[in-house]
């Protein structure tokens, strides 16, 4: 063997040693600082106003960083199904101080911000804050508004609000007229279950994003499990006040001609019914938004 | 061997400290240093932490540009000069010249460094009135700030040893960049999936992680440092640059300097 081949034999195997070497301890080195340290930073930034001066007119570069920063760490504190999101909202406000054009990141964020947990942060002020900031940023894009009033209505219960966010966003240009609907009914009926399942189907139908989608999902079969049951409920009530009892099992209400057969959840299978004429799903784990029927 | 090497490190050291590029940009930083406090005149209560940012984030910053910009020319000035068919038909060989380049580079990053922190403490001491136990753990974040020219200083004498000064600097700052957001670019290859995964992972371990020797914001927070991370980064530094060191001492021994 040559000289010349001799040393190239020589310092490839020592490159591919030290190169794994270093692997681990940059394996080990992650393994002390843990996997959020990157993002950890965040808290010790003054203000996202203040990264946007030190970032040399790269902002809105900087803001994509920042905006797959929230992504990333939402994601992975979701996918352990942890309840703390402390940092989901600094990261978001740095976002969108760097860029405050970055709508995705009002509009996805924002419903991140306000699910409660673990789904979300459950923090539906801030997530309104966040989005307000965004509507004062970009005045003409009405979607903000229905992101908005989405917000007041399923997380913070606020219908006035909720109703007027609709109502402003339907007066903005290129609205669809479905905005201006959703501010009547709101005027009208505000806590109408319907009016929460159509509006989970318009985040479902309209959201990019994987995880809100899901989640939407999950929403609208929750709150279809509620209405079944509000609606089982109503039949055990009128058994009992034909037969002066409550029926034992489902087949009792068949025969009283009250229900076709037995009842199944939107997951197939059939919902539970107690002594006292209430009704439950099988799996409460798979409806995590009832609200009326054993729901938080 | 050693005489050898302790003669180009001694040579490269002092051919930098008579480039006079360096004292303007060590009197750059004193004088950003300097600046500090009328910076803290506009942000109220937060005198000294501006003071470190600015101070060590300086040291930094100064410290990667005479990296890249004394580092770039290296080998390639020696070929221009013709100096390197000199060195070498002594009996030198083509890695104790690369790597007495890279100590000598990394002797005048150290010196540099030393005198701006001497400068940087001088002036805690002078507007902050007196130096407290815990700004001893802002040694730490320049301790890692030298890490961190020890892995520049070897990548960018990878790229002298084969390309041409402007590109070698153009790649050495790309890979400083890259590196700033390497555990980006790990939870990046986390979040993806097949191929991109793979891709991504081998990419963010291919490159160096500079994010973790950025201690900067937890010092000027009075944050305490580990052991445990300090040992750590220290082995990762040292291995890193090994391996990028031996790579240009490879590509520096394959290449015809006829």
């Amino acid at each position: 063997m040559n000289h010349g081949r001799k040393v190239t034999v020589v310092c490839s195997v020592l490159v591919v040693a030290l190169f794994a070497g270093s692997i681990m301890s940059r394996r080990k080195v992650e393994d002390i600082r843990g996997r959020q340290a990157t993002l950890e930073e965040v808290l010790y930034l003054p203000s996202g106003k203040t990264v946007k001066r030190l970032s040399l007119g790269y902002y809105s570069l900087l803001a994509d960083v920042y905006w797959t920063r929230a992504v990333q760490y939402f994601g992975s504190r979701h996918i352990r199904g942890s309840e703390r999101y402390e940092l989901l909202g600094p990261l978001l406000e740095i976002t969108t101080d760097l860029d405050p054009h970055l709508i995705v990141a009002y509009e996805t964020g924002s419903i991140f911000l306000s699910q409660r947990v673990p789904e979300g942060a459950g923090q539906p002020d801030k997530a309104a804050a966040l989005v307000e900031k965004g509507i004062r940023a970009n005045p003409a894009y009405w979607r903000l508004y229905f992101t908005l009033g989405f917000i007041h209505y399923v997380d913070r219960h606020d219908y006035k609000a909720a109703r007027e966010a609709f109502q402003k966003g339907s007066e903005r240009p290129g609205a669809l007229p479905w905005m201006k609907i959703m501010a009547a009914r709101m005027a009208e009926k505000a806590d109408d279950p319907n009016m929460a399942g159509y509006l989970w189907k318009t985040i479902h139908d309209t959201t990019t994003d994987k995880s809100i989608k899901e989640s939407a999902a999950t929403h609208l079969l929750s709150l279809r499990a509620d209405s079944d049951m509000d609606e089982l409920e109503r039949r055990t009530q009128a058994y009992q006040q034909k037969f002066g009892r409550y029926p034992e099992e489902w087949s009792d209400l068949v025969r009283a001609g009250l229900l076709r057969g037995v009842p199944v959840d939107p997951k197939g299978a059939p919902y539970k019914l107690r002594l006292d004429g209430t009704v439950r799903v099988a799996d409460p784990k798979l409806f995590p938004y009832i609200e009326r029927h054993g729901g938080k | 061997m050693t005489s050898r090497l302790s003669a180009i490190t001694w040579n490269t050291f002092r051919e930098a400290v008579r480039d006079r590029v360096l004292y303007n940009l060590v009197l750059f930083v004193l004088l950003l240093v300097a600046s500090a406090p009328l910076f803290s005149q506009i942000s109220i209560g937060l005198e000294k932490l501006m003071l470190v940012n600015v101070g060590l984030s300086s040291i930094s910053l100064f410290g990667v540009i005479i990296a890249i910009f004394v580092g770039i020319g290296l080998v390639s000035k020696e070929i221009e000069k013709k100096t390197l068919y000199t060195i070498l038909s002594r009996p030198v060989r083509r890695w104790e010249f690369i790597v007495g380049k890279y100590l000598g580079l990394l002797l005048t990053l150290v010196v540099n460094t030393a005198l701006m922190t001497v400068g940087f403490y001088l002036a805690l001491l002078i507007f902050i009135n007196g130096l407290k136990r815990a700004d001893a753990m802002l040694l730490v974040a320049v301790y890692f700030i030298v890490l961190q020219f020890m892995m520049m200083v070897a990548i960018t004498l990878l790229f002298s040893t084969f390309s041409t000064p402007i590109f070698s600097a153009i790649f050495a700052f790309a890979l400083y960049v890259i590196g700033t957001f390497g555990e980006d670019l790990k939870n990046f290859a986390a979040m993806s999936h097949g191929a991109t995964k793979w891709l991504a992972m081998g990419a963010s371990y291919i490159m160096p992680n500079f994010a973790s020797l950025n201690v900067i914001a937890q010092a000027a927070h009075e944050q305490n440092v580990g052991s445990g991370l300090i040992f750590s980064n220290t082995v990762y530094a040292l291995l890193y640059s090994l391996a990028v060191t031996v790579a240009a001492v490879m590509i520096f021994e394959r290449r015809n300097l006829k």
